[in-house]
């Protein structure tokens, strides 16, 4: 099996559901010639035309809103937006109108629409380096993914391009290289149902919940743990964040009754204090100390090179997070 | 009014040449739409002062325009209103019970989207323009031939989604109508702190489309011009902005008070340019009703809206398990309608 990159892994699931229904088209900035700002979306404007890769003007609450029209319309738009800092001149359009199209005309029209859109860092300051998901993931009417791995990459983008519901697809610019393997056969063309976590590493002493690029560093964690401490490490992926899937990680807490839960947004109103208040509630029978998290400090990401790396949490932030537990 | 184009408005012999050209049943028929929208408004109106309604906003002055956006297109168009454009959608077919209970909160008000085609409304302005553009360039690659209209008022021009809009639906050639009520007020704002542009139909012309004025109260005129619009953006020539130039009559809506902010004299001076009154001037004066004919028509559409108020009382209160069952279409068993009566930690205990 070869390894697959997790750009490839978006960029083929883009492909495949384009190949398979005419409905889907592409939207967004840079997304032709220049290929996408990450360059996921290269090649398809050769491929598909620029009817159905559509170049728009930097306008994210226009092209938001245009897909919402665009979806009213029949078609299944998938709308790039470029990072998910620029998420928030589209927020009204997100919030306002592809959540709520469903809901407050009784159910009657569905806003099939996915937008693509990259979280993460690399010295490219406070207003580029933001972490949003926990805003998209408190809104009714949205569907929230995150995947870390190219194989989830891929088959949760079938998964929320092919839902009926509006899906805020959040991609890691660190993992964007990142490679991996991809189902092949038949497998290829199945989905990673939306609102299902994975527990991609067992364990016995503690369990770290995490999502996107935190999932690597959690790995990462577990292991040095394991080889240092000898604490055995549950990892699970959380994958979707809207809606979590609370009983897989329930279950893990029950077998491990110490929990971790790591993100990289701010630890105030962070997705992580969501997490923490309704499973303090599921486990709080199971639970032999208080539930940790690993996200990042209050304060505006830096833009100097060291002070970036000390603001980003890291792998060895979730080992002492856990050391500080046993 | 400079640049405007105006029917009733003309002098008394074009006028009459002008709507004789129009024909008896067009101009009845504009004149019923209006009719059918001012009955809705008034009774609405009093369902609010009555607090059988929520905070209504009321649109008294501004059915020419908006009967006129409903008669010009043809029934496959799309229409995306505001919250002041709820009651077109009766113009399309729709009993008025259903707008009513969409005041009343009431599920039973989501009119039938697909078949009326009119889109949801949206309550922030101009955010239902971009869905207008999108929509009718999604109809442009799917070969249909309809035509989108968005609705705006003179406060929309200044939001961004208004210009993103814009531009998006001339640089695609998007088969678009913006209608741009220009009422002169948004709120307590007077158009001379919304803009230093005294004509929004100029606005056209930094996106590279046509900008048409009309006379906002001549029902005539505004069928006319949005007619044309429609034609040209069917056609293949892309949008159009249309604005409508004609002062709010009334409030802003029923949680309004203008008296606080704009003279009365202004409203005085306006008040006689109430379009039923003048549409009706124009058709007695061509010879093309009588007064007792068009007030029979007004006296059935008032009846008409009182028996839907009537039956307003008689609809069953709404459930919880109604209001979240749309949340998704494809409801994730996390956020099912069960979840939301049941304390977080009951499914932790079984």
């Amino acid at each position: 099996m070869s390894l697959v990159s997790y750009r490839d892994a978006v960029r083929s699931a883009l492909r495949d559901e384009m190949l398979r229904d005419q409905r889907v088209i592409l939207m967004g900035e840079d997304i032709t010639g220049y290929g996408g700002s990450y360059a996921v979306t290269k090649g398809l404007v050769e491929e598909f035309g620029p009817k159905r890769v559509m170049e728009t003007p930097i306008a994210e609450a226009g092209i938001v809103g245009f897909a919402v029209g665009a979806a009213m319309g029949g078609l299944i738009p998938v709308a790039e937006l470029m990072t998910v800092n620029f998420a928030l001149l589209a927020l009204d359009q997100i919030v306002n109108s592809a959540a709520k199209c469903h809901y407050m005309f009784g159910g009657q029209w569905s806003v099939p629409l996915v937008v693509r859109t990259v979280s993460g860092f690399g010295q490219l300051g406070p207003t580029h380096s933001q972490t949003f998901e926990g805003w998209f993931a408190s809104v009714p009417g949205l569907k929230v993914v995150m995947p870390a791995t190219p194989a989830d990459a891929r088959g949760l983008l079938l998964a929320a391009i092919r839902d009926p519901d509006p899906v805020i697809f959040i991609e890691h610019s660190l993992l964007y290289s990142t490679k991996g393997e991809l189902p092949e056969g038949e497998a290829a063309d199945e989905e990673v149902p939306i609102g299902s976590a994975k527990v991609v590493r067992a364990g016995t002493d503690v369990t770290l919940v995490a999502y996107s690029r935190m999932l690597l560093q959690a790995l990462q964690a577990a292991e040095e743990l394991e080889r240092s401490d000898g604490v055995s490490c549950e990892v699970v992926d959380l994958r979707t964040l809207r809606p979590v899937d609370y009983p897989t990680v329930v279950e893990s807490v029950r077998r491990t009754h110490q929990l971790v839960l790591c993100g990289e947004d701010w630890r105030t109103g962070g997705f992580g204090a969501s997490l923490l208040s309704e499973l303090s509630d599921r486990c709080f029978d199971d639970l032999d100390a208080p539930i940790q998290r690993v996200a990042s400090p209050d304060v505006p990401m830096a833009y100097s090179r060291q002070l970036e790396r000390s603001l980003i949490p890291t792998s060895d932030e979730v080992v002492e997070v856990v050391r500080r537990l046993n | 009014m400079d640049g405007v184009e105006t029917i009733l408005g003309a002098d008394p012999e074009a006028m009459v040449s002008q709507l004789l050209e129009l024909g008896r049943d067009l101009c009845l028929r504009l004149f019923e739409g209006m009719a059918g929208l001012r009955a809705f408004d008034d009774r609405a109106v009093i369902l609010q002062r009555q607090g059988r309604i929520g905070t209504y906003p009321t649109f008294y002055g501004e059915e020419a325009v908006q009967t006129a956006s409903v008669v010009a297109l043809e029934e496959r168009d799309w229409l995306f209103p505001t919250y002041r454009q709820t009651a077109v959608v009766t113009l399309r077919g729709c009993p008025p019970l259903v707008p009513l209970l969409m005041w009343r909160g009431h599920p039973g008000g989501w009119h039938d989207v697909m078949r009326y085609r009119v889109a949801p409304v949206c309550v922030p302005v101009a955010t239902n323009l971009p869905h207008a553009v999108g929509a009718a360039w999604g109809a442009r690659l799917r070969s249909a031939d309809w035509v989108a209209l968005g609705y705006a008022g003179d406060g929309a021009t200044s939001a961004g989604d208004f210009h993103e809009a814009c531009n998006l639906a001339a640089v695609t050639g998007s088969p678009v109508i913006f209608l741009v009520n220009n009422n002169q007020w948004a709120i307590s704002t007077p158009l001379r702190r919304q803009t230093r542009v005294q004509r929004l139909a100029e606005k056209a012309a930094a996106y590279g489309m046509p900008g048409l004025r009309v006379d906002a109260f001549d029902v005539f005129a505004c069928h006319r011009v949005l007619r044309r619009a429609a034609e040209l953006a069917r056609s293949g020539g892309g949008p159009t902005l249309v604005e409508a130039v004609g002062y709010r009559l009334g409030p802003h809506g029923t949680a309004d008070e203008p008296a606080l902010y704009r003279s009365p004299a202004a409203d005085r001076l306006w008040a006689p340019m109430e379009p039923l009154g003048r549409a009706q001037l124009g058709l007695v004066s061509a010879g093309l009703a009588d007064a007792g004919e068009l007030a029979e028509i007004r006296g059935r559409a008032s009846a008409r809206l009182l028996a839907a108020a009537e039956e307003l009382e008689r609809s069953p209160r709404v459930t919880l398990e109604e209001i979240a069952d749309t949340v998704h279409l494809s409801t994730p068993w996390d956020l099912s309608p069960d979840h939301l009566r049941e304390p977080s930690w009951a499914a932790a205990g079984e």
